[in-house]
């Protein structure tokens, strides 16, 4: 027999994440804002000789879905595969919480409540009878502070008991009576039919009209008749409102159970958050206060991560590199050996390493303004220009994730509740540059614009957001004609961004940088390398040689760009697999050239480009088709390869224009 | 007398009446805590989407959505 089941439900931010880590000790993400989670992810805890699965799942509202993430989470809870849930409620949002703990009750499903956030309950004053709140729905109630551990003990103690139990319970709902004698009716059109779910729950989702239950109903043999039974008694109540009738019920419990249980301070405490936001989310401050948090974290990143820390890292790199081209030469190693050792690890592989300090920085930051509860204020201050793109706020979280690495950024598109915004956002996510890309803006600017580098990088930032909100006009008044969606989110309280999450959040970032520098990227470099170095008749590394034929061969392409040697053509199609391999690359192939004079990759790009074409290479790089990982993250969201190849091939095209129109205006303008 | 939500002033409170925004969205703002038993405390309406407050949790509600959402003031 397989492991017993866990699974973790609850509304969105309500600490499933957080709780998860703690009885698996796994390393998931947890971000204080709504849609964190988007998949189901699984865990194992270890109890008194046994193992059980943990099975953590994105928030829901209801069990009825309206996003590609609640899906995930209901169809999850409806397979019945779970032999006990845990319903993870924050405390000081109670209320609402219960609501979907009604819904849980209404399917009858073996449940263990943990009342989390008793901490901030606490603080504005909340109190929850939690004793009371266990005996009345005859469920066990634990409260719990999940992100100090508070709790897990009881709680694990609980759940293992209640899977001991097998507990199920009746339905506690009281539906009005026009609701019951109509969930009778359909229950006598069911009955005796295979249905994928319990009848008497099966029938009250249809009479609330559940689309997803519906649909399960066509598809499972419960032949023409009752469909057709079943689609007459919507059309004959078309007008009538029992969907809401049957949420009300719900809530008339949930209401109830809550007044029984809950006290609440006649006057609201004012919190620290409603301090900050009547700054934050000012009618004239929001976006100004935006623009500035970015500036300071591109500020900061240059600051602390390139000129203090970016130094320590190439001079630790270089050192390794003499060091190893003396051992190899001691033990008389062959020539190609050392080019390789020294020009693709080295210069290629370690150009990419280099910017670890660099990167780390700025994941630290970004995993701070996520654990902060900053990004739904974001989204709330972005909504009223989104919406003249039309797109809304929700979207502008997906692009500041995007920030980060676009896989994420368009997997949060996830929990868009309409196609057409979903699709759009995932479409222009490309254009938010992501981390894997600084390396490439960091060699320019520092070739260039050593005095301005913070100032630059927020600047290409910025075009890239201007770009992804153009598009987003375009592709809504094109290919996504159509309605527009509703905005509304919960904002959640600010909290202090704990040093646990802050650090997962960027160790799942820089490690995935350093593990594609130590795959990808080094069989890029290797590639390349090789192509450098044949035939064996050509100068190595020059134009004589494979690569530099294929180079030349693209440079008609990018001469209109302005960028004028072969070397830099090819970079860029070694920025295909993966974005760091640019400056692999052009690390690898100008360190062959210039090996002898000893020279920086900073030095070389100095000889080869001037201020004009640095600019508009940049652009090329922010703007073209994006790495491997997040076309097939595309390709897997969309389940269309038509879409995928669409996204590879305009992003290239606008790229590429961009970065002629930037070279040819320039050089018009006499800055060639 | 019945008031659409996206016309109260900051400070002002209301209870909801009734939502007519389409089925989904409907459904939507009553699970999400917007239902006839909810009292609303509007933080903020100025630009932008409409921040109220139930039970002390933020909600914000986009404008045009806001406009569906019929309510009642209550006085202090
Ligand atoms: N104050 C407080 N914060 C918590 C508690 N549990 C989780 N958090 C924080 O709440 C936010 C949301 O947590 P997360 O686990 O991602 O929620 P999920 O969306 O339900 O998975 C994070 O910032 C957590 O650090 C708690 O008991 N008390
Ligand atoms: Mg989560």
């Amino acid at each position: 027999m397989g492991n017993r089941k866990i699974a973790l439900v609850g509304n969105p931010n309500s600490g499933k994440t957080t709780l998860f880590n703690v009885l698996t000790g796994a390393n998931q993400h947890v971000g204080n804002w709504p849609g964190v989670t988007v998949e189901k992810k699984e865990g194992k805890l270890r109890y008194q000789k046994n193992e059980y699965d943990v099975i953590d799942l994105p928030g829901i509202y209801s069990l009825g879905a309206f996003s590609e993430d609640e899906i995930v989470a209901m169809d999850y809870v409806l397979s019945d595969d779970a032999d006990v849930i845990i319903n993870v409620i924050d405390s000081s949002n109670i209320e609402r919480n219960l609501y979907l703990t009604s819904q849980l009750l209404e399917m009858g499903k073996n449940l263990v409540i943990v009342l989390n956030m008793t901490d901030e309950a606490e603080k504005r004053n909340i109190k929850i009878d939690v004793f009371g709140l266990s005996k009345i729905l005859g469920v066990p109630v634990i409260s719990a502070v999940a992100h100090k551990g508070e709790g897990k003990n009881e709680i694990i103690k609980e759940v293992v008991n209640a899977i001991l139990k097998k507990k199920t319970y009746d339905n506690p709902i009281k539906y009005n009576k026009n609701v019951l004698h109509h969930i009778e009716h359909i229950e006598e059109i069911l009955k005796g039919k295979k249905i994928p779910y319990p009848i008497k729950w099966t029938s009250i989702k249809v009479v609330e009209g559940d689309s997803h239950v519906l649909k399960r109903l066509e598809e499972s043999k419960i032949g023409k008749e009752a469909v057709e039974a079943i689609k007459d008694f919507h059309r004959f109540h078309s007008k009538d409102s029992f969907e809401l009738e049957v949420v009300d019920s719900r809530y008339s419990f949930a209401n109830s159970i809550a007044e029984a249980t809950v006290s609440r301070p006649a006057k609201e405490v004012e919190t620290i958050t409603d301090k900050i936001d009547r700054i934050f989310i000012n009618k004239y401050l929001g976006i100004p206060i935006f623009a500035i948090i970015m500036l300071v974290v591109f500020q900061v990143t240059f600051v602390i991560g390139e000129e203090i820390l970016g130094g320590i890292a190439a001079f630790l790199i270089e050192g390794l590199g003499g060091l190893i081209e003396k051992l190899l030469m001691s033990v008389n190693s062959p020539e190609w050996l050392i080019s390789f050792s020294i020009n693709g690890i080295i210069n290629g592989v370690g150009a990419v390493i280099e910017f670890v300090p660099l990167i780390t920085v700025l994941y630290l930051m970004l995993g701070f303004l996520e654990d902060s509860g900053y990004m739904a204020r974001a989204a709330f201050v972005w909504d009223n220009l989104m919406r003249k793109f039309g797109l809304q706020g929700r979207a502008f979280i997906s692009m500041i994730i995007g920030f980060g690495c676009n896989v994420p950024g368009i997997m949060s598109a996830r929990t868009m509740d309409n196609k057409k915004d979903r699709m759009i956002t995932m479409f222009i996510n490309p254009f938010m540059s992501c981390g894997a890309k600084i390396p490439i803006y960091t060699v320019f600017i520092a070739a260039f614009f050593p005095n301005h580098g913070a100032l630059v990088l927020f600047s290409l930032y910025a075009l890239g957001v201007i770009v992804a909100l153009i598009m987003a006009k375009i592709f809504n008044n094109t290919l996504f004609k159509g309605e527009s969606s509703y905005f509304i989110m919960e904002l959640p309280p600010y909290r202090l961004p704990t040093i646990k999450n802050v650090l997962r959040n960027m160790w799942t970032n820089v490690s995935g940088f350093i593990v594609r520098a130590g795959t990808v990227i080094f069989a890029v470099v290797t590639v390349m390398w090789v192509l450098a170095v044949v035939p064996a008749s050509a100068e190595p590394y020059s134009q004589d040689s494979l690569l530099g034929a294929i180079g030349s061969f693209l440079m008609p392409l990018f001469k209109p760009a302005g960028f004028g040697t072969w070397q830099e053509s090819v970079a860029l199609f070694a920025g295909i697999p993966a974005k760091e391999a640019v400056v692999g690359t052009l690390g690898m192939l100008y360190a062959g050239e210039y090996m002898e004079e000893g020279k920086a990759l900073v030095d070389a790009i100095r000889e080869n480009f001037t201020q004009l074409t640095s600019l508009s290479y940049m652009v090329m790089v922010l703007l073209y088709t994006p790495c491997a990982a997040v076309l097939g993250t595309i390709g897997k969201e969309t389940k269309s390869i038509r879409w995928t190849v669409f996204i590879a091939l305009y992003t290239f095209a606008l790229g590429w224009a961009a970065a002629v129109t930037i070279y040819q205006v320039g050089s018009l303008l006499g800055f060639g | 007398m019945i008031n659409y939500l996206n016309t109260l002033r900051k400070g002002e409170k209301a209870k909801i009446e009734s939502i007519d925004a389409g089925k989904e969205a409907t459904k939507r703002l009553y699970e999400m805590g917007l239902n006839t038993h909810a009292t609303l405390n509007i933080l903020k309406n100025d630009i932008g989407p409409i921040l109220a407050s139930v039970n002390g949790n933020k909600i914000a509600i986009g404008r045009g959505l806001a406009g569906k959402v019929a309510v009642s003031k209550i006085k202090e």
